[in-house]
């Protein structure tokens, strides 16, 4: 097989103005394909007014090229990237609720989170929260080590992304803003 | 009361809906096609006072403004523009924007909405257009307050109409409607996140003329797109220069003259023989302003595999979606076919032509000959629709509807003028043709319209006959009537054997039914009163009706089979 037609993970990076309704604009584009979004992350930028959605989805190559050129294609997104996992950098965040009880049995638990590089972040007489970020292997890794002891509340975020390219937000919408490609220059031919 | 009317006019303090009227004026918006309710009664109430400047046609049912908005789009090459009231009066519009959308058909639909504080609540006649509209509109928009109205509109009509055009919706809320604001109005004229036209790549521009140059059985393919342009002057030149045989999508009919020494034919499903059989025989395949719709290319696992392909396109979604090209030129038909021609050779590919005339004989004779001139028997489709061109010239604009009739009219219009071709291709939607006529009459008055519609289709947007009616819209009904779904049957008869199922029609006296609207109309049946008919039905003064009745178990041939490969297309 090509690998062009093999499901792999992907992260789409979607710069967008922030408008109401465009979230929805571009789920339908998933959805019309019955493709699932793994995660989703919508958040501000460095530039004002500009959004960035970082979804990840389970795709062929060649499927996910035409998602991508549909998305470009809605009136209020300014650019959308798709990148392997080697052309960023990632991480999710997860947040894992055990019980106060199962904390104090042996000092097991605090270990696990010392060598997971995961913190405390919350403790009350009932609970803990320990928050764990990375990739979502080493987040999984920590939960299957913390279950043993009972995990009563787990959550993982989506992706947040960033990219290995030079390419600069601020200077992308710049070139949009002084593109030409608004109007049909026949004449300038 | 004099006084005052001139301080707000010198404030430009108006209200809302007045605000709607004059940003459509601003947009050199003569006529509109809607249809008032509840929610939009601020708007038809300002109409009242336009009715000068502004044309308002009021059709039966709002899917007859949509598809009213569209024949007057495709007409006019201006946008169309509907109104409708919210709740159902929105909803029904929806089959006419899914289908603009899929036909790149610029439409402005605006549509009443309950008050912004009912938002949400499940308010009387409250449906949620902007959700229900998304999939199916290049951009809409819910106007919330005054002030946001000309911004509105005009993006809305930047946006329909540039690039590659579709149907924009603005939703406004009642109370949007009635508020006062003061107007401005500038029109859009760039989005920062929206750019619809590409640069021409020169460079594809330059190996896109070698391989024409180099090509020995070059065929083109031309679509809609074309058209959209206006490209149809350079489409001729850069066809003629390098002698290149042409092939007419559905929705690319009429771009180039049928009477074109090369113009080889109509491709797809109920295409001609030879464009069909020869899309899989060329070196070279040169697609400009068209999709690949799965209805062109049948199989696309084994379509043109032995062709290099160049594909010319404006919208960059649609560039290696069905078909993987090898040149792909994402630009403007206009502006790529003016650099291109220069580049390319002047060449005459008489031996290459001559196969497709040799296929002409093959499908004269399996088919049009009995088709087109038959002795006996009820009258045919084929014939009804040969008498009408020629009565013509292949000159009045021809707004079709959907099933056998459509393709028959399709194949056997001799299309000899620019922008006459009328049809929902994409969506394929029966109950488009009657409307769609009334608008395409309005947008271009001094043409002659004619609507060739089935039996089956006319029932599903006849009522619009009250709107011909009421606004001496001089339209030509066709009614080639089956009495059947006959091209559901026709797929009964193929691939169901012979089951039909729920396709049979008990249908009314048409002739009395458009009588009873005034509408001048009389039936045809037998062939020797046929060219008299057409005679007295084209030349009546105003709009009128012919049903002519025709055979019921006739078949649409040649065809290519839905998934099979293009060089299947079968003759019987
Ligand atoms: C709104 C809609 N419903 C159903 C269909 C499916 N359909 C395609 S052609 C056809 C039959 C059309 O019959 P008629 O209008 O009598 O035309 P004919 O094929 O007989 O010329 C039907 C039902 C459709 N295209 N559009």
């Amino acid at each position: 097989m090509e690998m062009e037609q093999v499901a792999k993970e992907y992260t789409l990076s979607v710069l967008t103005e922030d408008k109401p309704g465009l979230l929805n604009r571009l789920t339908i584009i998933f959805s019309r394909r019955k493709i699932n979004i793994n995660s989703l992350n919508v958040s501000s930028t460095e530039v004002q007014g500009v959004s960035r959605y970082t979804l990840v989805v389970t795709e062929t190559k060649e499927h996910l090229e035409k998602v991508v050129k549909q998305i470009r294609k809605l009136v209020d997104v300014l650019g959308a990237f798709v990148y392997d996992e080697d052309q960023i950098f990632y991480q999710e965040i997860a947040l894992y609720k055990v019980s106060v009880s199962a904390f104090e049995q042996n000092g097991m638990i605090e270990k696990l989170v010392r060598n997971n590089g995961a913190r405390i972040i919350a403790l009350d007489k009932h609970h803990i929260i320990i928050e764990k970020t990375g990739t979502k292997v080493e987040t999984h890794e920590l939960y299957s080590e913390l279950e043993p002891f009972g995990i009563l509340e787990f959550v993982r975020s989506g992706r947040v992304a960033i990219s290995k390219s030079k390419r600069k937000t601020e200077a992308f919408i710049k070139e949009l803003e002084s593109s030409r490609s608004n109007k049909l220059s026949i004449k300038d031919f | 009361m004099e006084a005052l009317v001139e301080i707000e006019e010198e404030k430009k303090v108006i209200t809302g809906s007045e605000a709607v009227l004059k940003s459509l004026l601003k947009e050199n918006v003569d006529t509109i096609f809607g249809y008032p309710g509840g929610a939009i009664m601020p708007v038809y109430d300002a109409l009242y006072k336009y009715e000068d400047e502004l044309t308002h046609v009021l059709t039966r049912h709002e899917q007859g403004a949509v598809h009213a908005a569209q024949g007057y789009a495709r007409s006019s090459g201006k946008v169309g523009v509907c109104l409708a009231t919210s709740g159902p009066g929105a909803t029904n519009l929806i089959t006419g924007i899914a289908d603009a959308q899929i036909d790149s058909t610029p439409l402005v639909c605006i549509t009443g909405q309950v008050a912004s504080h009912l938002l949400g609540s499940d308010a009387f006649q409250e449906t949620d257009i902007i959700g229900i509209s998304m999939p199916v509109t290049k951009w809409n928009f819910q106007v919330t307050s005054a002030e946001e109205i000309p911004y509105a509109i005009s993006r809305a009509f930047y946006i329909a109409s540039s690039g590659r055009p579709g149907p924009v919706l603005i939703d406004i809320t009642k109370n949007a409607q009635q508020e006062l604001m003061d107007f401005a109005y500038s029109p859009c004229e760039k989005i920062r996140s929206y750019q619809p036209y590409p640069d021409v790549d020169r460079d594809k521009i330059i190996e896109a003329s070698k391989l024409i140059n180099r090509a020995k059985k070059p065929l083109v393919l031309v679509g809609q797109g074309v058209a959209l342009s206006g490209a149809e002057k350079e489409f001729k030149a850069f066809v003629e220069k390098a002698g290149l045989p042409v092939a007419s999508t559905l929705l690319g009919l009429s771009v180039l003259s049928v009477n074109h020494p090369l113009y080889v034919g109509f491709t797809g499903m109920h295409g001609n023989y030879g464009p069909n059989l020869k899309t899989n025989e060329c070196d070279l395949l040169v697609a400009i302003g068209m999709r690949f719709d799965d209805r062109v290319t049948g199989d696309v696992e084994t379509y043109a595999k032995q062709a290099k392909v160049i594909h010319i396109e404006l919208d960059p979604a649609e560039i290696d979606k069905n078909v993987k090209s090898d040149v792909a030129i994402n630009a403007d038909a206009k502006q790529t076919l003016q650099l291109l021609t220069p580049l390319v050779e002047v060449r005459n590919h008489q031996g290459w032509l001559k196969e497709f005339q040799d296929c002409d004989v093959t499908e004269n004779e399996k088919v049009k000959s009995k088709a087109l001139f038959p002795i006996e028997g009820e009258l045919k489709m084929p014939e009804v629709i040969h008498r009408i061109s020629e009565i013509t010239d292949g000159k009045s604009i021809v707004v079709t509807d959907v099933g056998q009739h459509q393709m028959v009219a399709s194949r056997y219009y001799q299309f000899n003028q620019e922008k006459s071709n009328i049809t929902s291709g994409g969506l394929g939607t029966m109950g488009f043709c009657l409307p769609a006529a009334v608008g395409a009459k309005l947008g271009a008055p001094q043409r002659q319209v004619i609507g060739i519609i089935g039996d089956g289709g006319f029932q599903m947007t006849v009522q619009e006959l009250g709107t011909i009616m009421q606004y001496n819209i001089d339209i030509k009904i066709l009614i080639l009537n089956n009495n059947f779904l006959g091209m559901v049957r026709q797929w009964q008869e193929l691939f169901f054997e012979r089951r039909y199922s729920f396709t049979e029609m008990a249908n009314p006296d048409f002739v009395a039914l458009a009588k009873s609207y005034n509408i001048s109309a009389q039936r045809v049946s037998e062939r020797e009163d046929l060219d008299l008919a057409i005679q007295n039905w084209l030349s009546n003064n105003g709009p009128s009706l012919l049903e002519v009745v025709v055979e019921k178990e006739e078949n649409v041939f040649p065809m290519v089979p839905a998934g099979s490969s293009v060089s299947n297309v079968r003759l019987e």
